[in-house]
């Protein structure tokens, strides 16, 4: 059978799951229970059009991120298929279409509590955290008794479970974001503290002498040489923390907040049984870390574009 | 060595003074306006006295949260609803099994990846992508779902200590299975191996230092997963539950004396797996600079 032919079959197999799964009455697995068969068959065709993608990949850049998205796309669909197929309460499970839903309809609610957790919480206290872990780590640099002193103690302090001085904080800072603020900047201090020392501390030592032929002053030096050898390890902290800061606020919010913030809004639809609204806000917190991370790693690689980790595909 | 152990221990004697400061800071504050509510009047030595042996301390003085460890570990019996050490161990129960699953599981999606070109476009930008989400967001959710399908207890618990464990098994094992000597896989391929034999003769062993540093991670993940996971269920025991109730009655030292065991507990967690790394990588030669 020639290539094309067969593609065409795959994708009719797809398109077919598709319409029965959009045009279908819910439960229809029940119904007439071998049209399972049909989603195996939707699944193994997307795994084969995947695979001769993925061979492609080296001839045209833009495939690239095509893979991922139809990976992606099949695991909704078999999400959507099974839910809507077997008739599963949306108690236990929603269906990606009422998740959707949840979170079309409920755009103020969802804003606001994006507003408090994310805007006001995860922001104040991640700028703090990692603005002293930096500071304190270019101190520590020039001081060995500092450095001897925190670094059991950053140690130490990545063994254990740091969400747990969130009720603390609560009981410190009252329940506005300013405790959520608080356990972040203790979540994120630390991390940001031993990666910029260990950068800082990575600096060539031929690239010292060479600054000090040149008569470099202390600040020269470390703008010039320290600080764009210590960015590659910054960046990573920084990437770090901003998936700890969500996470952080997140939990802190299960100790007690005013009546709005993402981590009060799961607790209470959960207990509501709201799973869909529930569902609807973590989709909103991994937008927002998911665009975070992307947008430190676009002004990594703008910031580093001179780094051999970023050079590869110009070389080759 | 001498000089990192003196600053090590000034540092400690550093914090534990400040800390006594700032309990009587807070601790006073606390005093005077309850005693100013009553319009009574105050000096600052009835403060001083008063503020270490208040009932519900804003910040309780570190010999409190010592009294009140050494009364919840060692005065009552394990067993005992009351005692940190029955709460530790269900805590680390559940730490555990996560932790097994999420290594396992790691583990495999690292095979997988490394052996599967389509897999590993498809599959490697989500499992990052993963960690940009804040998982314990769904913790919640797991144990609702699970219960409603009968399942309870420890699996719910294990299961989000699993989903915060597998991501640095599996980064790091996707790094480290590829971290094989170039040389060694081309004698591998001159000998005419298979895929397994390559795989378990040489790969595996060039992973194993990569996947014990990530154990480490993968078990502090697991604790502040089991931990967290006790948070929103109101479950009967654990740590977790110990800080909620201790937050709910506005008991400080308890919600400190939990922090500390959890902090212990942690501790000692990656310390065993590090020396499982010393015992089980001592033939490699490697450790002194690994």
């Amino acid at each position: 059978m020639p290539k094309t032919l067969k593609n065409c079959i795959y994708i009719a197999l797809i398109v077919l799951q598709l319409g029965l799964v959009v045009f279908s009455e819910t439960g229809f697995y029940h119904a007439f229970s071998p049209s399972v068969l049909l989603l195996i068959a939707a699944a193994y065709s997307m795994a084969k059009l995947l695979g001769q993608l993925t061979n492609l990949e080296t001839k045209y850049k833009y495939i690239k991120p095509i893979i991922p998205t139809l990976f992606a796309f099949m695991l909704i669909l078999t999400w959507e298929s099974i839910v809507q197929g077997y008739a599963i309460s949306p108690i236990l499970m929603p269906a990606p279409s009422n998740i959707f839903h949840a979170l079309i309809s409920n755009i103020p609610m969802l804003w606001a509590d994006f507003k408090q957790t994310y805007l006001k919480a995860v922001l104040a206290g991640y700028i703090i955290g990692c603005l002293s872990g930096f500071l304190v780590a270019q101190w520590a640099v020039r001081n060995k008794v500092l450095q001897d002193a925190l670094m059991p103690l950053g140690n130490f302090m990545s063994a254990i479970p740091i969400v747990g001085i969130a009720p603390i904080m609560v009981m410190w800072f009252g329940f506005d974001w300013q405790s959520k603020a608080a356990v972040i900047v203790i979540m994120t201090f630390f991390p940001m503290f031993i990666n910029t020392l260990t950068g800082l501390q990575s600096t060539d030592a031929l690239h010292k002498d060479l600054m000090h032929t040149y008569a470099a002053k202390k600040s020269q030096i470390f703008f010039k040489n320290q600080l764009p050898h210590a960015l590659p390890f910054i960046f990573n902290a920084l990437k770090l923390n901003s998936a700890l800061a969500l996470i952080g606020a997140i939990v802190a919010e299960f100790f007690g907040t005013p009546i709005v913030g993402m981590g009060f809004r799961i607790s209470t639809e959960v207990g509501r049984m709201n799973m869909d609204l529930v569902w609807a806000t973590i989709v909103v917190a991994a937008i927002a870390g998911s665009l975070s991370y992307g947008a430190l790693a676009l002004l990594e690689k703008s910031l580093l574009f001179w780094h051999p980790s970023y050079r590869e595909g110009k070389n080759s | 060595m001498k000089q990192k152990i003196f600053s090590f221990v000034s540092v400690f004697a550093i914090v534990i003074a400040v800390w006594y400061l700032a309990a009587l800071l807070m601790n006073g504050n606390q005093l005077i306006n309850n005693l100013e509510r009553k319009n009574q009047s105050w000096t600052y030595q009835q403060i001083i006295a008063g503020a270490y042996d208040v009932k519900r301390p804003m910040l309780p003085a570190p010999h409190q949260v010592g009294q009140e460890l050494i009364k919840s570990i060692i005065d009552r019996p394990v067993t005992s609803k009351r005692s940190l050490i029955y709460h530790a161990q269900i805590t680390l129960n559940s730490t555990l099994l996560g932790f097994v699953f999420g290594s396992l599981l790691g583990i495999l999606i690292a095979v997988g990846i490394v052996h599967n070109k389509t897999l590993e476009s498809s599959l490697m930008p989500w499992v990052i992508a993963s960690q940009t989400i804040p998982i314990l967001a769904i913790a919640p959710m797991i144990v609702v779902v699970l219960g409603a399908i009968n399942i309870t207890g420890v699996i719910p618990k294990a299961i989000i200590s699993m989903y915060l464990s597998f991501f640095p098994v599996t980064i790091a094992m996707v790094k480290g299975l590829r971290s094989s000597d170039k040389l060694h896989e081309e004698l591998m391929h001159t000998y005419s191996a298979t895929a397994k034999d390559i795989f378990w003769k040489l790969r595996w062993y060039s992973a194993q230092p990569y996947l014990f540093a990530s154990l480490k991670v993968a078990i502090a993940a697991a604790l502040v997963g089991a931990i967290v996971a006790e948070l929103p269920t109101g479950a009967q025991g654990g740590l977790g539950a110990r800080l909620l109730s201790g937050s709910y009655y506005g008991q400080t030292e308890q919600i400190w004396s939990a922090l500390i065991v959890a902090a212990t507990l942690g501790s000692i967690l990656v310390w065993l797996v590090g020396i499982a790394e010393r015992v089980l990588l001592r033939r490699r030669g490697e450790l002194d600079h690994a």
